[in-house]
């Protein structure tokens, strides 16, 4: 089956290839010499590439739990071409990130320990929990998927009838565990630097992931296009845009506001590394993407949509790494840069990632469902022909 | 062995001999050899300032923090006071190196099943109806040990007789919700290297404000996201009824939604 709507990237396999052989190896040092043998983390830097890794990945994967909100549950049904894109990226963000921290942890052979020994009062535990439960709950929307594609009809079925509790009880774990991820902090008042460090670290990590994950969404579909599929129509795209500005506007509104009566702004006075590193995160990823999207001429021009969300993912990588690490950092005594293995196994398990996301795009039903299976589509106004729809009974897949 | 334990380490007995470490080492199995800072093999040491020296060890907090963020329950709060830890419980998180309040637990960096490493206030010897080690070994008496409101009334006693030689202030009495570990000191805390930014809230009280929100997030927001998608669903219903009325207004009422 040959899909036309991938990017052609050359030298895409051999680059990938690379970086996952190069992170296998990576691993294999990490789990036989130890942590802080192939690490650059210490008693003073316990977490570092990786913990921001994971916040990035679970932010961007936030496409999952807002597209399935806004289609499903708001009934924004015109969106429902994205919808399995934006599963597919969440299901693949979460497993990453659940192998990422796997490798972090010291002991990856307790790994299971959450699920038996609860402590109630963790922040940690509340995480575990969520990404555990979320994750089942991707793999039970994205199992349709596969079941479509092996013609095996009755468990769609059954899934289908779950599936508007699931839905909630999916958007409600990614609300609780993207903020909480801004939780893990709000322990941290003597060390994390007053820039990042405020009791309102959960919302801001919750409207951020807003904005990056329709991002990434954006960014998708922006690509599928570049390759000849284009899943949503230019005002669409823009409809998204407009949220992506809202969620910007409201983020910087209640970052500098709350740096005001925390008396912060005054760390922002002089050119500090923190300054420095915070004016490049919200200007980067807020202000100027917020200023682009205002523009009727960058919501609907492609390049620009391009460029504006490209911002956002990036200023929110900003932003996460800034809260993880340089708002750690007591500069200039005590900074962490990660070693080059910790650096390799982040750049192999992208590389899964991105091999995953394409391997699966070529060989499952991502763009158009096969069966009419869990969610029958109406009223689709892509300005693309509506797909074949095939029952259960005439249901012989091999034949389209 | 039902009262709490505690330890008061007055500051202007502390000759500087190092015994306490010594002692440590001793009853913990490790390696000899004077250490200036805590590390795996020291789970106390001595801090210099000026002619002062400052005993650095886990302070077994009343609600401690590595306790709270701990995710498998690892490290506990035990009745007689020590912040004891298991390490077959530990996934190694470090969320409790990250978190301490005090830089307390060290990290088994170089081992493939590593585990943290700390103070233990002499959990066995205390069953066992001993002092700890170092406490024991102390020959000035600058560490006493003893039930934790005795100690607070006699480090108040001699801030009392003697107000003029010290600061006025029991570290650790209600410091992050109150430790195991008094210091009585003749200058102020925070020229000895204490974090005076730190408060008497537990923090633990910090996560617990964002944490109890949960039960509401998962009532509430599902209430509200099922009644988001009822309302929606139904108008979407409505309006295919209506327009299906208006092709056919014959159709009989029975689809009415």
């Amino acid at each position: 089956m040959k899909i036309p709507g991938l990017p052609r990237i050359t030298g895409w396999h051999p680059i990938a290839t690379t970086l996952i052989l190069a992170g296998a190896m990576a691993a294999f040092a990490r789990f036989n010499y130890g942590l802080g043998a192939t690490t650059n983390l210490s008693d003073e830097f316990p977490w570092g590439l990786w913990i921001g890794f994971d916040f990035l990945g679970i932010g961007l994967a936030a496409s999952g739990f807002t597209i399935v909100a806004a289609v499903n549950l708001f009934h924004a049904k015109e969106y429902e071409p994205i919808v399995r894109p934006a599963i597919l990226t969440a299901f693949i963000g979460y497993l990453l990130v659940v192998l990422v921290l796997i490798i972090d942890l010291g002991r990856p052979d307790h790994f299971w320990h959450p699920l038996v020994m609860w402590n109630p009062h963790s922040v940690m535990c509340e995480i575990s929990w969520c990404l555990m439960l979320y994750t089942t709950v991707l793999s039970l929307e994205f199992a349709p998927i596969v079941l479509e594609k092996l013609n095996i009809v009755s468990p769609i079925k059954w899934i289908h009838a779950i599936s508007l509790p699931l839905m909630i009880f999916g958007v409600l774990l990614s609300t609780l565990h993207q903020s909480s991820f801004g939780s893990l902090y709000l322990i941290v008042p003597n060390r994390l630097h007053a820039l990042w460090y405020t009791p309102l670290l959960p919302v801001l990590f919750f409207i951020s992931c807003i904005a990056s994950g329709i991002s990434m969404v954006i960014l998708e579909s922006l690509i599928f296009a570049r390759g000849g599929r284009d899943l949503l129509p230019t005002p669409l795209r823009a409809n998204l845009a407009k949220i992506i500005a809202v969620a910007l506007a409201v983020y910087v509104v209640v970052r500098v506001q709350d740096l005001l009566t925390r008396g912060a702004l005054r760390e922002l006075t002089a050119l500090t590394y923190y300054s420095l590193a915070f004016y490049a995160e919200l200007l980067i990823g807020f202000v100027i993407p917020f200023a682009m999207l205002l523009m009727e001429r960058v919501r609907t021009s492609r390049r620009g949509l391009y460029a504006a969300t490209l911002l956002v993912v990036v200023g929110f990588a900003f932003n996460r790494m800034n809260t993880a690490i340089t708002g750690l950092e007591h500069y200039p005594a005590q900074t962490y840069f990660p070693s080059l293995i910790e650096v390799f196994i982040t750049l192999g398990i992208t590389a899964i990632g991105f091999s995953a996301f394409s391997f699966i795009v070529k060989h499952l039903p991502i763009f158009e469902p096969m069966v009419a299976g869990p969610r029958p589509r109406k009223e689709v106004v892509t300005g693309r022909p509506e797909p074949i729809f095939i029952s259960r009974e005439g249901g012989d897949l091999e034949s389209r | 062995m039902s009262q709490k334990k505690a330890m008061l380490i007055d500051l202007t007995l502390c000759v500087g001999c190092n015994a306490c470490q010594g002692a440590c080492k001793e009853e913990n199995r490790l390696p000899p050899g004077e250490e200036k800072y805590l590390s795996l093999t020291a789970y106390t040491a001595l801090d210099k300032y000026n002619d002062l020296y400052v005993r650095r060890m886990c302070q077994h907090c009343d609600v401690p923090t590595c306790v709270s963020v701990c995710p498998v329950g690892a490290l506990s709060k035990t009745e007689a006071g020590p912040v004891a830890y298991d390490a077959e419980k530990c996934i190694g998180c470090r969320y409790c190196l990250q978190a301490c309040p005090f830089h307390v637990p060290k990290y088994e960096w170089s081992s493939t099943k590593p585990r943290i490493q700390k103070c233990k206030f002499c959990a066995s010897r205390l069953a066992r109806g001993l002092q700890p080690a170092c406490a024991e070994a102390c020959p000035t008496g600058a560490t006493q040990f003893g039930d934790r409101e005795e100690l607070l009334v006699e480090a108040a006693r001699r801030i009392n007789a003697e107000p003029a030689k010290f600061v006025h202030r029991i570290y650790g009495k209600d410091d992050v919700g109150g430790t195991s570990m008094f210091y009585l000191s003749p200058v102020p805390f925070e020229q000895l290297g204490f974090d005076s930014r730190m408060g008497k809230t537990p923090m633990p009280m910090l996560t617990m404000s964002a944490l109890s929100k949960v039960p509401n997030v998962l009532s509430v927001g599902g209430v509200l996201l099922g009644g988001v998608w009822w309302i929606t669903n139904r108008r979407a219903k409505v309006q295919a009824f209506e327009a299906s009325q208006k092709k056919d207004p014959t159709r009989p009422p029975e689809d009415k939604p």
